[in-house]
């Protein structure tokens, strides 16, 4: 098709409905025929607002739908902090607020909603927020500075969400609803009170049954008269709450509106489009307004008069339109508005008639109040069906149930197994149909989720990845993972753990293992334990948990066999069969005299010298009869081993800090020095990073490392779980405002809990989404200790610290080990000819032959020079 | 050096058995070809090229050792590939083999003759 032929689709809106729309007409094939033009009002491309809570931990990229802010399809462009201000439907064109005109063959309204404000005096004071976009959370957070209490006014699932914000940023939170239970949409009146239990045990305040009468100005408020016509407005910022009918008003100097959202049609109204009862663009089955040629989805869409304030249904709308507009006959018809979600750490559902507005329904209650959990079902007037049900405290039923009222199967014989406590959360025996859908904010059931599997996904990440099944809301990320194992067992597939032929056991079976036997040889360990005479996968293995446990050295005679191509020679193996030289910088930090040492070294070894991610020097180009001689002149003038060759740490990167820089608000490079020093030597599955930042700006990209620190104003925020490499991954928060001594304390379990319980060659990240829990698990051993196991960690991080040494020094100190070290065992003179180098911009370079080169007819003298070479004469 | 006529073989002493820990390899100079000589634990000795195939590098004499069945083999440094102690037989790739040599322990000393035909 020319170009000129091609279509113009204009959408008004990005955020997460607009951009699911885009998505789904780029993989439906749209952007073949038209052009998208996408304008988003907000300075940034969609994010993820379900997930607004996590921003001040996670941060806006992590957020973010489309960091890049450009669409991969170049035929889709997004203007970002453009606001459209008016819409002809005749001319088919709209107006932006620059004025510029663009025309359009099809116009998609993905608007959304706007926070509802009541009309309560004082709502326009300063400290007043709504609880939207990451720019109020940005106002939230700077307003929680300064501020002592505040109130969330609305109590639904929203409002608890801004509570949740106010008392993580440090304020004492009170929760102020008009109804008399929380959440009254969702959960019934016992479900509110346990709810609301819960919430007071967390120390915010739960006020129902209250109305806000107004908001009272602080001490410094007047009256300014801004306009003549208009009156005064009242300056200044709040100082309490006032209610109805009660005296004694509360006081509080921050409020956060959540009393409802309201969907933005005003563009729909200014242009004439039919409009709900209760406001929404009106729109058919198929998304389409009284104009044939605009549309509407999301929150500012009402189908059939009735607006949808959750994003699954406004996926499906997206989903709808994208179709539509290609000719197709999808509709919309309603949604599943079931929801699950943990609150302040508890776990509420709602799902089906939650509320048994079905006639002559029965309910089957189970609660405890001392651990706070309810959970109640909702049963068809014969007992056979599922109609709906409410938990709290304990949703792990909710993958299963809610799948049963979706499909309409009929019950097993006692459901009041499904809400017993100990009953799994996956149900029992219980099989759902293959048309039961799974996951409801991307519409997949559990035939797509097996067809994946059929189609090679070999993990549940695989299948999320395939089918999109629990990445939007996550709350049936369980579900998955049972369903794909139980499709495993049922196809006679295992997911075999085993760490090689020669022990069936995983790295963290093993560990223990020799934890309890303490073990201290490999042999010890493969005649116990294992068969055969292990391999490369075994070997390195055991020699990582020894180390781990012991802390002897890696060359020591009995184990040195187990020792990977670099740990062998404690220097990193290049291409040609040559080696590279780190010595340990800690936190980046160099004397001039150390450089001259480095650069001495380098120039007199002729080797090729290169700075490092890490802040440190690399040498390449040594020979290994040359690694001696070459770490003699360098433990001399005071390096250590940098452990570059090891799976173990690495370095601890750093910024200048607060010592130097006009921002830095506490001493990085200290502490980054200080935690180097401390982990250096330690062993563990996978190698392992640092990064230690002086403020918020991050310079040293702590959030890629596998622990990140950064410093606030009030001590250290601690992030764990972030790396490089080929799958980057950011750090989350772990802990924030630590002391040092904190933050030493819950790095010393963090990474020896790592170093136990992680698969070989497991990063910090993955082992993180391999543990049941994730993040939140990590942080309940590490943080809250619930498995006791705080001293016990610490201990043996202690007794790593307490008997590190440095393994080259130690080396060289010891002729058994240097024997190795020679280019033939009958010839330590001659080098070997293999290894032979080029030149490029001034340094060596490795050449590689495709045949072996021999050494010419050499006469070797008349007796075998067998035997161990002097320093002198490796050189 | 040494050289032991045996038959048509002439065997080059490079160490003795007791230079080489068990399960491991050191490289040795054979008539200007790098060797890497190998000792299991039930004190067997190997000897193949040093020269890895798969990364062009004279490196195999600093592999891992294990077994892989009843098949003794080292894992190149380099890339992992397993090669036959036996048979220098790549045991994931049958297309692939590093050469073998002739080799004796005899009073304690190793001895590594000529290389066998029809390998490497």
């Amino acid at each position: 098709m020319s170009p000129h032929l091609r279509k113009k689709v204009v959408v008004v809106g990005h955020g997460m409905v607009g951009h699911r729309f885009v998505t789904a007409a780029i993989e439906r094939g749209l952007t073949e025929t038209h052009d998208i033009v996408v304008f988003g009002e907000e300075p940034r491309p969609a994010y993820d607002r379900v997930a607004l809570t996590s921003f001040f931990e996670v941060g806006a990229e992590a957020l973010s739908f489309l960091p890049s802010g450009v669409y991969e399809d170049p035929r889709v462009t997004l203007r970002t902090s453009t606001s459209v201000v008016e819409i002809d439907i005749a001319a088919q064109t709209v107006m932006l607020a620059d004025g510029e005109e663009m025309a359009y063959d099809e116009l998609v309204l993905a608007t959304g909603a706007a926070p509802f404000v009541p009309p309560v005096p004082g709502s326009e004071l300063g400290n007043v927020f709504v609880y939207r976009t990451i720019e109020d959370l940005e106002a939230i957070r700077e307003a929680a500075k300064t501020a002592k209490a505040g109130a969330v006014i609305g109590g639904g699932l929203l409002g608890l969400e801004a509570a949740n914000a106010l008392h993580q940023l440090g304020v004492k939170t009170h929760v102020v609803e008009m109804n008399p239970r929380l959440m009254s949409v969702q959960i019934d009146e016992a479900g509110g009170r346990v709810l609301g239990k819960h919430i007071t045990d967390l120390g915010l305040t739960v006020h129902t049954g209250v109305m806000t009468e107004s908001i009272s100005p602080d001490a410094v408020a007047e009256i300014s008269v801004v306009d003549e016509d208009e009156g005064g407005v009242l300056d200044g910022k709040v100082s309490a709450l006032r209610f109805k009918d009660v005296e004694e008003p509360l006081p509080v100097d921050m409020i956060v509106f959540s009393a409802g959202i309201r969907p933005r049609d005003a563009l729909a109204r200014a242009a004439g489009l039919d409009l709900a009862e209760r406001g929404g663009v009106l729109v058919d089955e198929q998304c389409r307004s009284s104009d044939p040629h605009v549309w509407a989805v999301g929150e500012c869409a009402a189908p059939g008069g009735r607006m949808y304030g959750l994003v699954a249904p406004g996926y499906d709308m997206a989903e709808v339109v994208a179709d539509a507009l290609l000719g197709g006959q999808g509709t919309f018809t309603g949604a599943d508005m079931s929801t699950k979600l943990k609150l302040l750490g508890v776990d509420v559902a709602s799902f089906g008639d939650a509320h048994g507005t079905t006639p002559d329904c029965l309910e089957l209650t189970y609660s405890d109040a001392v651990a706070g959990v309810y959970k109640k079902l909702v049963i068809s007037e014969d007992g056979t069906r599922l109609l709906g049900g409410v938990l709290v405290g304990d949703a792990s039923a909710y993958g299963l149930l809610r799948p049963m009222v979706a499909s309409g199967m009929t019950l097993p014989e006692n459901p009041e197994e499904l809400i017993l406590p100990q009953s799994s959360g996956g149900g029992g025996g219980i099989q759902l149909p293959p048309e039961a859908q799974i996951c409801s904010c991307n519409n997949v059931t559990r035939g797509d989720i097996e067809a994946a599997v059929d189609n090679g996904c070999e993990s549940a990440a695989e299948v999320t990845k395939e089918t999109k099944a629990g990445s939007t809301c996550g709350s049936c990320k369980v579900q998955v993972k049972k369903i794909v194992e139980d499709y495993f067992t049922a196809q006679g597939k295992t997911v075999d753990t085993s760490l090689c032929e020669h022990f069936a056991m995983t790295r963290a079976e093993l560990f223990d293992v020799v934890l309890i036997h303490g073990y201290k040889t490999f042999d010890q360990i493969i005649e116990a334990h294992g068969t055969g005479r292990g391999c490369d996968l075994c070997k390195p293995a055991v020699a990582s948990i020894l180390a781990s446990q012991l802390n002897g050295h890696v060359l020591a005679k009995e184990n040195r066999k187990l020792q990977d191509t670099n740990d062998a020679y404690l220097a990193n193996l290049q291409k040609n069969g040559s080696y590279s030289v780190v010595p340990r910088i800690p936190g980046g930090e160099i004397t001039p005299e150390g450089l001259i040492v480095i650069g001495e070294v380098a120039k007199d070894f002729g080797l090729y010298t290169k700075i490092t991610g890490g802040q440190r020097i690399d040498m390449f180009g040594a020979r290994m009869e040359d690694l001696p001689a070459i770490w003699k002149r360098l433990v001399d003038a005071g390096f250590e081993s940098g452990h570059a060759y090891g799976k173990s740490l690495r370095t601890v990167k750093s910024c200048v800090g607060s010592t130097w820089c006009r921002y830095g608000v506490q001493d990085s490079v200290g502490l980054a020095i200080m935690l180097e020093t401390r982990y250096r030597g330690l062993r563990s599955p996978h190698k392992l990073k640092g990064g230690v930042s002086g403020c918020a700006r991050e310079c040293a990209e702590a959030r890629g490392k596998d622990f990140g620190v950064i410093a606030t104003e009030k001590g250290w925020n601690l992030y764990v779980g972030g790396n490089g490499g080929a799958i980057p991954a950011h750090a989350q928060l772990l802990a924030g405002d630590l002391s040092t001594e904190e933050l030493v304390s819950y790095l010393d379990r963090f990474l020896m809990y790592y170093v136990r319980t992680a698969d070989r060659l497991q990063r910090t990240s993955t082992w993180i989404d391999s543990l049941d829990g994730g993040l939140d698990r990590v942080r309940e051993v590490v943080v809250d200790d619930v498995l006791g196991l705080g001293t016990e960690l610490e201990a043996a991080m202690a007794h790593h610290t307490e008997t590190y040494f440095d393994e080259w020094k130690a080396t060289l100190e010891d002729p058994e080990k240097l024997r190795r070290f020679v280019s033939f065992v009958n010839a330590p003179d001659i080098p070997d000819p293999n290894i032979s180098f080029g030149s490029t911009r001034g340094q060596i370079v490795p050449e590689v032959g495709e045949e072996p080169a021999a050494v010419g007819p050499v006469s070797l003298g008349a007796s075998i020079p067998v035997g161990m070479p002097t320093l002198e004469e490796t050189r | 050096m040494t050289e032991t006529q045996t038959q048509t073989v002439t065997y080059i002493a490079v160490c003795r058995l007791d230079d080489i820990d068990p399960e491991t390899g050191i490289a040795a100079l054979v008539r200007g070809e790098a060797v890497a000589v190998f000792r299991t634990l039930d004190d067997r000795v190997f000897a193949l090229s040093n020269f890895d195939p798969y990364g062009h590098a004279s490196v195999l004499a600093r592999g891992i050792l294990g077994t892989r069945g009843e098949v003794p083999f080292v894992a190149s440094p380099l890339l992992k590939q397993p090669f036959s102690l036996e048979s220098g037989q790549c045991l994931d790739d049958p297309s692939v083999s590093v050469a073998t040599y002739e080799v004796e322990v005899v009073d304690g000393e190793i001895r590594v003759g000529a290389r066998r035909h029809g390998t490497g």
